[in-house]
């Protein structure tokens, strides 16, 4: 690949930029937008986390303490909504907006004041969220998958504003996927060609076009809730001819693809940070694409694996346990294509391969937990308990956030122009990995126990280790406290000034650019051969 | 010191025997065969995942520890093998094969639930289990007995906190019990964990499950879909009794339910006093309304209206008992009109309207009820 870095050092006096919040409202900069979306998701992060305080406090002991149930219902229901579309999906958003096009070698996203509309319209909709938490009668408390009717007929009315405030999440969801894709199509330097795109870009733009495949769907789905609630449609109501089960398959042919895409931009940034820190190039290469690609696929027909208690005919039951277990061949890959790329390999330790290691780890466990719910006759046994949710967290937090974490590691020194805080970075890895697995690995446990989840208080032979779960959520939430200093520490360029190369075995194009990175990057493409 | 180690697998081997039994951490056998196939396919797949597990993060900790930049290793140069990676690809999907025969053994005998013996209808609403013998008079709702100063930590915890129930469902051993699944408002899921028996309650469809219990005793399990406020307080409980003994409790609860409505019938003619009134309905009430409309009847605000000083409870007598028995369509005010007798009807009435400072001096016979119901 050609050193542009030379180039580079003229670009940095037209750094035109309005001074005080109105840079920030007004930017059409991806590297801006990237930075507000980063922000943003740990924002959301960290009210999200708060909830799961809450709840965590509630459990910590039977009987209840802290809260009532309804409220309880709320705290879970928001807790999930903000992790999954306040938290998760805009980091990778951020990721994608500051990577892509340093990564392609483009001097900015395809489609600027669209980019920063589908960021500004993302906090308008989870302020909505919030505020319905303090109507009378409180927020929405029907669980993120708000299943019918209990989110039409018998919910409260902030059921409107949480009807309004998905579809503004969707709407920006959509804009910054038709954005990454157009980017990629169009404005890869030359000499990229489709195979030798980075893995980062590649699971972006497969993510891309499931966020484009489902989200209507998403929003096809509140609509019909909207419309069952307040304008007398019964698409989910039997007394009228419609079947609250149409809800779910509808709900799961969204829900099934996203949480691939929470997960397949993770396997990106893994793919990058094992090469660099083992040395050695990205083993198989081309079926870590194609394992990508099939996965998305295959993501389109496994949806009713979370509906197997709702009384699916036998034939449905087969089809989707056979294809659910056929989803975990292409994810092995991935993971065996990991260790491959590490075996022999020159392997050091510095923290995104930390975070990349304990992912690759933890996200097999969860797979795992993932491969015993694909069982139909064992699923009726776990569906709907703390086995349930100690395998989404797996894949969602140890997976996908930390996924994150190991990427703010690996490019806050190409943002920031300076080194993260080692120490600060090692406290926060550590304490991380110890509470977490404190936190979910003992839900595995109460829920083959018998636990069910979205309950505010439980039975007497669950109190220990509940106990311990919550002591362990509180030491994750606090740890987390770490890394909000260590970045705030970075962003105001205190520390080790960092390289333009930063990390000896990494490769690819945002390399090639000074740390920190100008505003205005590639404005000549660069060749890539 | 080989016997040491020899003595240490073996006894780490059967301590993870014994921990694999331990029901607190891991999925219970059951008492029904079908639960023990269950039990059995989860352990078959929960090894093959350790086994995977141990093989993978095997190579990965010895790639991290033997080929490490500190050791002084140097990177190899290979990125791809086409056979390694097709062998990566088939075994998985040999193994998956394997697993997946016996779990469609399994699902095929768990979802044939034909030739039952004894159905039992049952119907989840906001937050009790009904059962209805199909063959027999015989129907009562389930509802949570745990006191709610337990739950407020007012009192200490019973040995079955959140699991028992003032009437479970009781069945027979030995014999194979169809169980037909629905709902009168949300989505409910009626679940036994001993039976393996998970199935959701749908407003206006009807699942079935089946069982064969080979044990008698006491199974409990609890509602397993989120169905509103109280969902995590609607437990289900399960006696199996020998069928002999199964019979016998058949008949006895047919008679009682039968002389229950020819007493009804006597109830018509009598008047009952304001005390009595209002010591049965005070109970029936906390048993029956207190969930929605809080002990105090002051409601969730925005949520379930107060009965406090409401229009309806001080003013319109026939319009309260209308509200009761048939309920509020579209909402979760339920028609108890089929729930409670027409001397409960009366009495939680009487005390609606007369507690909390609602005095209206009015007392609501049995015959008032009655009048509404039947049109007259
Ligand atoms: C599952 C929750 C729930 C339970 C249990 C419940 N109610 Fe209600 N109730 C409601 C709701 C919701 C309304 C409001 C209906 C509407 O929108 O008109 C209501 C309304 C009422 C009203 C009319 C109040 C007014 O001012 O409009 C009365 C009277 C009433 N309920 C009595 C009872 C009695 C008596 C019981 C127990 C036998 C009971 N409710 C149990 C949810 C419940
Ligand atoms: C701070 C650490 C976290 C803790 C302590 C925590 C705790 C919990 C708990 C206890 C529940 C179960 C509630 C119940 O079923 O009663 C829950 C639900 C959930 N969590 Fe988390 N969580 C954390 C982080 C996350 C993250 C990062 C994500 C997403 C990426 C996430 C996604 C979800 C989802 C989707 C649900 C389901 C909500 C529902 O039942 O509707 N959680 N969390
Ligand atoms: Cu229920
Ligand atoms: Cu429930």
């Amino acid at each position: 690949m050609s050193s542009v870095a030379d180039d580079l050092h003229h670009d940095e006096h037209h750094d035109h930029k309005p001074a005080g919040i109105m840079r920030w409202l007004l930017t059409t900069n991806h590297k801006d937008i990237g930075t507000l979306y980063l922000w943003f998701a740990f924002i959301m992060f960290l009210v999200g986390g708060a909830m799961a305080m809450v709840i965590r406090a509630e459990l910590f002991q039977p009987g209840l303490q802290i809260v009532e149930p309804n409220f309880f219902n709320q705290m879970t229901t928001v807790h999930g909504l903000i992790m999954v579309f306040g938290a998760v999906m805009p980091a990778f958003t951020g990721l994608a907006n500051w990577m892509v096009p340093l990564m392609i070698g483009a001097p900015d996203m395809a489609l600027p004041r669209m980019n920063n509309w589908s960021f500004w319209i993302l906090p308008g909709a989870f302020l909505i969220l919030l505020a319905s938490l303090f109507l009378e009668g409180g927020g929405p408390n029907f669980g993120w998958t708000f299943y019918a009717p209990l989110s039409t007929t018998y919910s409260n009315d902030s059921t409107a504003l949480f009807v309004f405030s998905v579809h503004i999440m969707g709407i920006s969801s959509i804009m910054g996927a038709i954005n990454v894709i157009v980017t990629i199509f169009n404005m890869r330097a030359p000499g990229m060609t489709w195979m030798k795109m980075p893995m980062f870009v590649w699971t972006w733009l497969i993510t891309a076009f499931l966020l484009i495949a489902v989200m209507p769907v998403l929003a096809g789905a509140v609509t019909m809730v909207l419309t069952d609630k307040y304008f007398g449609t019964s698409f989910f109501d039997a007394a009228g001819g419609g079947d609250p089960v149409l809800f779910q398959h509808i709900f799961w042919f969204f829900g099934h693809p996203e949480v691939y895409i929470m997960i397949l931009p993770a396997f990106g940034i893994i793919s990058h940070i094992v090469p660099t820190f083992s040395r050695k190039k990205l083993f198989g290469y081309s079926s870590m694409v194609y394992a990508t690609a099939s996965i998305a696929l295959l993501s389109f027909i496994v949806w009713a694996h979370h509906m197997f208690t709702t009384g699916m005919p036998l034939f449905a039951e087969m089809f989707f346990m056979f294809a659910t277990m056929l989803i975990s061949v292409p994810t092995g890959v991935k993971v065996f294509n990991w260790v491959a790329t590490m075996w022999r390999g020159s392997i050091s330790y510095e923290m995104p391969m930390m975070f990349a290691l304990a992912f690759i780890v933890l996200f097999t466990i969860g797979g795992f937990s993932g491969l015993m719910l694909a069982i139909t006759p064992v699923d009726f046994q776990y569906h709907d308990t703390y086995f349930v949710v100690a395998h989404f967290h797996y894949v969602l937090v140890t997976g996908a956030v930390f996924s994150i974490m190991a990427a703010v590691y690996y490019w806050l020194p190409k943002w920031c122009g300076k080194m993260y805080d080692q120490t600060l970075a090692q406290w926060h890895f550590w304490c991380s990995l110890i509470s977490v697995n404190l936190l979910f690995f003992p839900m595995h446990f109460v829920g083959l126990a018998g636990m069910p989840r979205r309950i505010p208080d439980y039975a007497l032979q669950f109190a220990d280790f509940n106990k311990w779960i919550s002591i362990g959520g509180f030491a994750f939430g606090l740890s987390q406290l770490i890394f909000l200093a260590l970045i705030i520490k970075a962003s105001r360029k205190i520390g080790e000034p960092a390289t333009a190369q930063v990390w000896d075995g990494a490769e690819g194009l945002e390399w090639e650019v000074p740390s920190p990175a100008p505003y205005h990057t590639f404005e000549t493409p660069p060749e890539v051969k | 010191m080989g016997k040491g180690v020899l003595t240490a697998i073996c006894a780490t081997l059967a301590s993870s025997v014994a921990v694999a039994e331990r029901s607190d951490i891991n999925l219970r056998q059951g008492v029904t065969d079908i639960s023990e196939q269950v039990y059995g396919l989860h352990m078959t797949i929960f090894y093959i995942c350790v086994v995977i597990g141990v093989v993978v993060f095997g190579a990965m900790l010895y790639a991290m520890i033997f080929h490490r930049k500190s050791k002084g290793a140097k990177p190899a140069n290979f990125h791809e093998s086409v056979k390694v990676e097709v062998a990566w690809t088939i075994v998985p999907f040999l193994i998956l094969v394997g697993m997946a025969i016996p779990a469609a053994k399994t699902l095929i005998a768990m979802e044939d639930t034909s030739e039952a013996d004894v159905t039992v209808l049952v119907t989840g609403s906001q937050w009790k289990w009904h059962y209805k013998y199909m063959d027999h008079d015989v129907d009562f709702y389930s509802l949570m007995a745990t006191q709610p100063e337990q739950i407020a930590n007012k009192f200490d915890k019973g040995e079955n906190y959140l699991l028992e129930v003032d009437r479970p469902l009781v069945i027979p051993t030995g014999q194979k019990v169809r169980f037909l699944i629905t709902s009168d408002d949300v989505i409910h899921s009626w679940w036994v964990p001993d039976f393996a028996v998970k199935k959701d309650a749908n407003p206006g469809f009807i699942n079935e499950a089946w069982t064969k219990v080979n044990e008698p005793g006491i199974y409990r399990g609890q509602c397993a879909e989120l169905c509103g406020k109280d969902h995590g307080f609607m437990p289900v409980v399960v006696i199996a009794k020998e069928p002999a003994e199964y019979q016998r409790w058949l008949a006895e609860e047919e008679a009682k339910q039968l002389k229950a409505k020819e007493e009804e019938q006597k109830l018509l003619a009598m008047n009952m006093e304001m005390d009595e009134l209002m010591d049965v309905g005070k109970q029936v009430y906390q048993s029956a309304c207190a969930a929605c409309h809080m002990p105090n009847g002051e409601g969730l605000p925005g949520v379930f209206p107060a009965l406090k000083g409401s229009d309806i409870a001080i003013n319109d007598m026939q319009k309260h008992i209308d509200i009761v028995v048939n309920g509020v369509s579209g909402t979760s005010m339920q028609a108890f009109g089929k729930q409670l007798s027409l001397k409960e009807l009366a009495a939680v009435i009487t005390y609606e309207r007369n507690a909390w400072g609602n005095n209206t001096g009015e007392t609501v016979q049995a015959k008032d009820v009655n009048a509404l119901i039947t049109g007259n």
